[in-house]
């Protein structure tokens, strides 16, 4: 790309999100494990407020690093506290708050999870990426707790996401998965919140956009609170 | 900088063999019929051939990711019979990547076998040599050109796989984390370094193979007739 066609791609890309901060619309990328309760939450704002709101779902990785590369969202609701705090130090963020605390749970394709599954006859472990996903690095310190990382080794697939290791388990591929509560079917084994570190989760607004800015007031307001936590997501 | 994990590279390196190893038993015998059937089913095994090509490999993913779950027919025998299941495994990459690279062997193989006609197959007949004397002694040779081309073809899409080993891999190393997942995640996790050290070697190898493909190719031109 020469100097030219540099300018004329990024003020391309300023044109289209000053629209949409005019026109009271905003894209919101937001990590996979809360993608559907995310959703969930639009109808009431968006009836309450008249805003418009677009989300991406990804990894929070991968959507940090797209954030770092220039990607065009007005919001970043993450799956951690640590890709904000970069961002914000980075000066790439103008505000940040904590909007949920994800729970891990052990789900079994054929329901009937518990804390014995883990000791059965199973051929694989679905889990996020450690590298890249809060719930798999959740996932990672929860069977080291347990003694089980290195016994396991071999038998523990990854998904890029959590949403991608829930699919790995909900087709039959792998026969139990460690995953966010907000996507495991009833029958879950609720893992003990001593044997990772909280998954606090934390959004940042990256530009100015009213829309953005009302969005993530309103994720701490109790009427969403109570619809996160009916989700699956724990109290702050 | 230190040195990149090429334990990757090399799984590629092998998928990709494996996979073109086995596209040439398989896509051999089925260029040749197409290229020269007159059955009315041809075009559609042809257009068959062909979907990968227009597919994303997200749907090809997907696909395998429901028809190798021990839940579906194929994957219930399948482990039942080997004792694992297909996703997760080199050998379910080896069948997805087959699949995936179908056409890159298929279509430059039905070409220039289509090229050879029927004139030196009759002739080679009326010279008494058995159906399958003349297709190794008179086509494939003559078909060689088509057989590199198929054989290079297949062998790069394979290394440059990516979307269906996301979908049906699971990033195990050794067995399912091929270079492009590797590179992918290093890129994910910011680590630019080892990103830009494997893409290097990558961009190396793809581009020294391919200038050695076609310089060979040059060198031995196909005398006809």
């Amino acid at each position: 790309m020469d100097r030219r066609q540099f300018l004329f791609a990024s003020s391309a890309s300023a044109a289209a999100w000053s629209v949409r901060a005019a026109t009271g619309s905003a894209l919101v990328a937001v990590a996979a494990n809360f993608a559907k309760t995310a959703e969930g939450l639009l109808p009431m704002f968006e009836a309450s407020t008249g805003y418009q709101i677009t989300l991406s779902s990804g990894s929070t990785g991968q959507l940090y690093g797209q954030i770092t590369n220039g990607a065009p969202y007005d919001a970043f609701l993450a799956g951690d506290q640590a890709r904000p705090a970069l961002l914000a130090q980075a000066g790439l963020s103008l505000n940040r708050l904590t909007y949920a605390r994800g729970l891990l749970v052990l789900m079994q394709a054929e329901g009937g999870a518990s804390e014995a599954s883990l000791q059965g006859d199973f051929n694989h472990l679905a889990i996020a990426n450690p590298a890249l996903a809060p719930y798999g690095l959740a996932a990672k310190q929860a069977l080291e707790k347990l003694g089980l990382w290195q016994a396991l080794e071999g038998r523990i697939v990854m998904g890029q996401n959590v949403g991608q290791a829930y699919a790995l388990v909900a087709s039959g591929n792998a026969e139990l998965g460690l995953v966010a509560r907000s996507y495991a079917p009833a029958g879950h084994w609720p893992v003990p919140e001593a044997y990772y570190a909280p998954i606090l989760q934390d959004a940042v607004l990256l530009r100015e956009n009213p829309a953005a800015a009302a969005f993530l007031e309103y994720l701490n307001t109790e009427a969403a609170q109570a619809t996160i936590r009916a989700a699956g997501y724990g109290a702050l | 900088m230190s040195w990149p994990d090429l334990a990757p590279l090399w799984l590629s390196v092998q998928l990709a063999g494996v996979t073109t190893a086995l596209l040439l038993i398989i896509g051999t015998p089925l260029a040749w019929w197409l290229a020269t059937t007159r059955a009315r089913i041809r075009p559609f095994i042809e257009a068959i051939t062909a979907l990968p090509l227009v597919l994303p490999p997200t749907v090809l993913g997907f696909y395998f990711l429901i028809l190798f779950s021990p839940n579906s027919t194929l994957g219930g025998l399948w482990r039942d019979a080997i004792g694992a299941t297909l996703t997760f495994s080199f050998t379910g990459l080896v069948l997805a990547s087959a699949l995936y690279s179908l056409p890159f062997m298929v279509q430059p193989l039905q070409s220039a076998f289509e090229a050879v006609g029927r004139g030196p197959m009759e002739a080679a007949a009326t010279l008494r040599a058995g159906k399958l004397d003349a297709f190794i002694n008179v086509a494939m040779p003559m078909a060689r050109r088509g057989f590199l081309t198929g054989t290079v073809l297949s062998f790069a899409h394979t290394i440059g796989e990516f979307g269906v080993v996301l979908m049906v891999g699971g990033n195990i190393p050794g067995q399912t984390r091929v270079i492009s997942i590797a590179i992918y995640e290093q890129v994910e996790v910011l680590d630019y370094a080892q990103a830009h050290a494997l893409s290097a070697v990558l961009l190396t190898f793809s581009f020294t193979v391919l200038l050695l493909v076609y310089t060979l190719n040059r060198r031995a031109p196909v005398r006809v007739g």
